[in-house]
């Protein structure tokens, strides 16, 4: 009973924050809601008994890209009128059709019955910052170890991207 | 413990995202619906592995390489985004048409 109004209230509250990221006119608002929306799944992932990932989606969304996001609003502006036209005029009916279409088939899967597993009723998933480091640097350690790969790549590109400059100011520049 | 009403809002959330990705000029919202999209996925990542019960935590710890991924796709994306808006003076896609053959 807890857990099903939990999950009413958040998901409501995810939802609003979803459409709202989707349809206010200032991308601030759109990040605003998007951080609701993070939140909320933040409680989902708690209420899986997933602690960790919870953590670490405050953390890392709520917290490090939401912050980064908003920087790069404020730096190209918040004020800029994005017009909503269509270009093709047949886009707006075959998106009913598609939406309604596959909201039947949401609806029909989730009447199906499958069983992708063996549930082991005596042992419940420990999502603690110990269990997950137990199986991360252990069983995934090759992907851990490939991801900060990834992140170090990411951060250099991203460094990269920002410091190379195309026109002539060269010799300000001192990597050119 | 039911899986099904996490599915279903993951899949809202999923068809959220998708409606900005499309429907948006801006490019930062673009990346913002992309951030909504991957999340949803990780709801039911971890939905799922609440729901099996996985020993292996393989759904938790997927969960945390997808968020790794999605960190690391924000910061080259507002890379080429700030880039572009400092090259064209503007973010809206439509105008990026310099591939365009």
């Amino acid at each position: 009973m807890v857990e099903t109004v939990v999950f009413v209230i958040f998901g409501l509250a995810a939802l609003f924050g979803a459409i709202t990221m989707v349809w206010a006119r200032n991308p601030v608002y759109s990040a605003m809601g998007l951080m609701m929306t993070m939140f909320s799944i933040a409680v989902f992932y708690v209420s899986n008994s997933a602690h960790f990932i919870a953590v670490v989606q405050v953390i890392v969304y709520a917290g490090a890209v939401m912050t980064l996001f908003l920087f790069v609003i404020m730096l190209i502006g918040v004020d800029k009128e994005e017009d909503r036209t269509e270009n093709l005029p047949i886009q707006r009916p075959l998106a009913l059709v598609l939406i309604l279409s596959f909201g039947a088939a949401v609806v029909v899967a989730g009447r199906l019955a499958w069983t992708t597993g063996i549930r082991n009723p005596l042992d419940p998933v420990n999502g603690t910052v110990e269990a997950i480091g137990d199986e991360l640097f252990k069983r995934w350690v090759l992907p851990f170890e490939i991801t900060g790969l990834l992140l170090i790549v990411a951060a250099a590109g991203a460094i990269a991207l920002a410091f190379f400059k195309d026109d002539d100011d060269a010799e300000v520049d001192p990597w050119r | 413990m039911i899986v099904n009403q996490f599915l279903v809002l993951a899949a809202l959330l999923f068809s959220i995202g998708i409606y900005g990705v499309l429907v948006r000029r801006n490019a930062v919202l673009v990346l913002l619906s992309v951030e909504l999209m991957l999340t949803a996925v990780n709801i039911n990542l971890v939905a799922f592995g609440a729901f099996l019960q996985d020993e292996l935590l393989a759904g938790q710890v997927f969960a945390l390489f997808v968020i790794a991924v999605a960190a690391a796709e924000v910061g080259i994306g507002l890379a080429i985004v700030v880039l572009i808006f400092r090259n064209r003076s503007s973010a809206n896609i439509d105008e990026l048409n310099l591939l365009k053959w």
